[in-house]
Parts: structure tokens; sequence; C-alpha cells
């Protein structure tokens, strides 16, 4: 039994270190693709991000519009209903924003990217720019990468955007909360601090997300079930590293 | 270890294991330079791992590889690149890159490897395409391909940069009559027009019998015979017999290594 442990720890720590380097030999990359092939990384921009903004848009007017029930119902308790809007603010900006895109954009960008360099791979599309004298790395893996990094912080703050537009409507068109004080008390409330807290978080996220899409589709075991299986590891993984690192940051930051 | 100024690729007592099998036990490869050479062989005796060795997509356990003269074990990532651009190479499914259409796929490597004007590129691309017969098909797109033409566009795109050595990894693969004969015959004209070598993994008997100057009969990880398709339909040996001529059992068995048939029937310890 010890052995068994021992092997799937050594397992573990392989993968683990592959990956770092793996990530290395992207971040050693990424400046001389985005200066000297910067529309192959728009591209992937567009892939990534344009492409995921109806999902993110619906789902944060509807994240935020929860945000404003329940706020009201409980914050009415305590005849604090006018700080909806601080605690919608609060709640997107440092962590609904963040988490809930980093996941939509593992299920809709990561997928996508990992079983599309996956099946490249399968079909020998990798190994053919190889014998082309072409870097795959280079070619493919990392402007879809930056594409991922680059998208991910704009989808979260088009995310939160949306949200807080959801919270007032419910809020304050709805529920008749005084649309004055629920800005005015966002506004003094809010810091610099909170803000630059989703923000180091949405970039997180997006490096994190984007690794593993492309990690798991250049791994993937060049079969349908393999590329099949890469693509769910992709949002599994994402999920499970997005909220522990979620986590880690938010314990630092307080 | 002489170099020969006549051989492209030389292959020396090299040495690959997958996992626990041994695929090549001290393989010893000529491949001379204007030659088509091909290398046959039953199906699973490594012949496309050999390719990938000879390429270095994969790294030997032993022995050396000089293309050249020179040892490919010693180049470093960019002296490999700098000499992958002197291989073009047909895979077996064309690996065409699906979301480019057939022009911009034949007009990949050189957007990618060069700064010439858009007109040139289009000049070059479109004459490649010609000598395939493609050059109508310039604007669709891989998926809407027969398997023959996708070959043929592969072709195309593995000669655009004008490679010293072409290489063919089952070229003849699934294809109707048709196209088999059209690949035969591009190939032997690319190879004498161009001057250039090819080497060709198959396992056609026929088709190469009318294409190749040399080839070589890989079994069992060594070279089991050698020399031109005359030579080799001549050889005595039972191995070649039974390859040349498609014989089911001989000394490549019929039956997969398995246990004993009657105590597997019969035998007491089944469940």
């Amino acid at each position: 039994m010890f052995n068994d442990l021992y092997q799937t720890l050594k397992e573990f720590l392989r993968t683990f270190g592959a990956m770092q380097i793996f990530f290395m030999r992207l971040l050693s990359n990424s400046p001389s693709i985005f200066v000297k092939r910067f529309g192959l990384v728009v591209q992937q921009i567009y892939n990534a991000g344009a492409l995921s903004l109806v999902i993110i848009m619906v789902c944060g007017l509807f994240v935020g519009g929860v945000l404003g029930l329940q706020g009201y119902s409980n914050l009415s308790k305590f005849n604090a209903e006018d700080s909806v809007g601080t605690f919608a603010a609060f709640s997107l900006i440092k962590e609904l924003g963040p988490v809930i895109t980093a996941l939509l954009f593992a299920g809709r960008a990561g997928t996508a990217l990992a079983s599309e360099i996956g099946l490249m791979k399968a079909t020998d599309q990798l190994s053919a720019m190889e014998m082309m004298a072409i870097n795959p790395l280079r070619r493919v893996l990392v402007p879809r990468f930056l594409g991922g990094v680059i998208a991910m912080p704009l989808l979260v703050a088009v995310f939160t955007v949306i949200g807080l537009f959801g919270a007032h409507v419910v809020g304050v068109s709805l529920l008749g909360v005084d649309a004055g004080a629920f800005w005015q008390q966002m506004q003094s409330t809010l810091e610099f601090g909170d803000v630059m807290e989703g923000i180091v978080k949405s970039v997180v996220f997006g490096v994190v997300a984007s690794l593993y899409a492309v990690w798991e589709g250049y791994n993937a075991v060049p079969t349908a079930e393999g590329v099949g299986r890469a693509t769910t590891r992709t949002v599994v993984l994402t999920a499970i590293a997005v909220l522990i690192l979620d986590f880690m940051i938010t314990a630092v930051s307080i | 270890m002489a170099s020969n100024a006549e051989n492209v690729i030389e292959v020396r007592d090299l040495d690959y294991s997958r996992g626990p099998r041994q695929i090549f036990k001290g393989l010893n490869i000529d491949i001379r330079r204007g030659d088509v050479t091909a290398i046959m062989g039953p199906s699973g005796t490594g012949k496309t791992t050999l390719l990938g060795l000879i390429t270095r997509q994969l790294v030997p356990d032993g022995g050396h590889i000089l293309i050249g003269g020179i040892d490919i074990g010693k180049l470093n990532h960019k002296e490999l690149y700098r000499l992958r651009r002197r291989f073009g190479m047909l895979f077996q499914n064309g690996a065409l890159l699906t979301d480019f259409s057939v022009f911009e796929n034949v007009a990949f490597p050189l957007r990618e490897h060069t700064k010439l004007p858009n007109r040139l590129i289009r000049h070059i691309v479109l004459t490649k395409l010609h000598a395939v017969g493609l050059r109508g098909a310039a604007d669709m797109m891989p998926a809407q391909l027969s398997g023959g033409m996708a070959r043929r566009v592969a072709l195309a795109r593995a000669m655009v940069m004008d490679p010293e050595i072409l290489i063919y990894d089952e070229p003849f693969v699934g294809l109707d009559p048709i196209s088999m004969g059209v690949i035969v015959r591009l190939v032997r004209k690319m190879n004498d027009a161009l001057g250039i070598t090819s080497i060709l993994v198959s396992h056609d008997v026929q088709e190469i019998a009318t294409v190749a100057d040399c080839s070589y009969l890989i079994s069992d990880g060594k070279v089991a015979a050698s020399g031109s398709p005359v030579e080799l339909q001549k050889t005595q040996s039972k191995l070649v017999q039974q390859f040349m001529h498609g014989m089911a059992d001989g000394p490549v068995a019929f039956h997969f290594e398995a246990p004993d048939y009657e105590e597997q029937l019969l035998g007491r310890d089944v469940e």
C-alpha cells in the first residue's frame, strides 16, 4: 500500500514538474509571439473572448439579479436594504465575477481549446508542422494561451458590470431601493484594494484556465477517447484549481 | 563510422524499444542520393517508427543516424529545425490543417518561413498545385477532399519549400486503383524531375516494384533483405518469399503468439 502511495506521489510530482516546464516554455515564447505574430493572438482573443460573450453576459445578468433579490430579502430584516448595491458590488467584484467567469470560461473556451489541440494532434497536424520546421508550441499553443490570458480579465469585467446592472434592475427598479443610496454607498465603501483583488484573481484564473486547456489538449492521448477525456479533465482541473486559488488569494488579501 | 558521399541518409546500428518491446536491434540502412528507396515490412515492424527516428521526432536508444554526413543526435533544437527544412514529409492521412483552405495549406510553410510577397506566394502555390493536378481545388477545404486528393494536396505542400528529401508514409493505403496510379507516377516524376531523394514506407509490393530503385525489407528489428525489387523477387529466403507473394503462413506466423490451443479450450483451470 505504501508502495502504491509512493508511486502515485511520484507520478503526481512528475506531472506537476512537467507542467511547470511547459508553463515556462509558454512564457518564454510569449513576448516574441505577442510582438511578431499579434494577428494570431487577436484571432485567439476573438475565439476565447468574443465567442464567450453571450454566455458570460446572460449568466452575469442573472447572477446579479439573484444577488439583488437575496441581498434585499436578508438586508431588509435589518432595515439595511439600501446596502444592496454595496453587497452586490463586493460579491461580484471580489468573488463571483472572477470565479464564475473562470468556470464558464473553462466550460466554453477551455474545452474548445483542449479538443481543438487534441484533435490537431490526433490527425498528425502538429507532427506535420514539426516536419515543416514550424514549432507547434509557438504557432499553435502560445497564441491560444495568450488569447485566453488576455480574454479572461476582459470577460470578468463584462460579467461584473452586467451583474451590477442586474442587481440594479432587481434592487432599484423592481424592489424600490433608492437609486442614489444604491450607488452612493457602493462608491463610499468599495476601496481600490477590493477592485485590485478582483483584478488579481481574474488574471491568475485566466492564466490557470488557459494553461490547463492548452496542456490537456497538447498531452491528450491522440484517440477519440483520449481527446474526450482531455476535454473533461480541463473543466474538472480548472474548477478545482480556481476554487483552491480563490481561497488562497482571499486569505492573503484580507 | 565511414560516411559515403553517395548516401544522403545512413542508419547505423540503430536500437529502439517501445516499452518492453524491442522494435529495432542494430538496424543498418543506406539511402542513396537521387533514388526512390522503399522500406517494406509486415505491419507492426516499425516502418513508421523508423521515419520518426530519421526525422528525430523520436530519439533512438542506441546507434546513429547520419544525414548528409551529420549525426542528427548531436544537433540542438535550432539546428534540427534548420535540417528539417530540407525534408518534406507526406503523412498517412495527409495531415492537412483543417481550418485552412487547400491554397492556404500549401502556402503555409512559405508564409511561416519566408517574407515573399503575396503575388509570388500565389504563383508558387498554384504551380505546385498544378503539378499534382489540383489547381482547380485551391479554394476547397480539406474536409471536402477525397482521400486521394488530400494526399495530393499534402504532396504539394511537402514540395513547396523545394526539399532535398521527400518522405512518404504509406502513400498507397486506402486509395482506389486510379488514385494509386496517380500517386505512383507523381512519386517517380517528382523524384526524377526535381532531383529529390525519396523514401517510401509501404507494404504494397506491386506498387513498390514499379516505382522503387532499391528496397529494404525489415523484419524482427533488422534488415531481412535488400536490393532492387527484381532482386528481392528472386531471393530464396522464406520470409522474403512469404512477403513478396502474400502467403498467409510462413516465418511470419498467421497466429499471434497465444497459449496452447487445446489447453486453452479444454483446460481444467477455466472457471
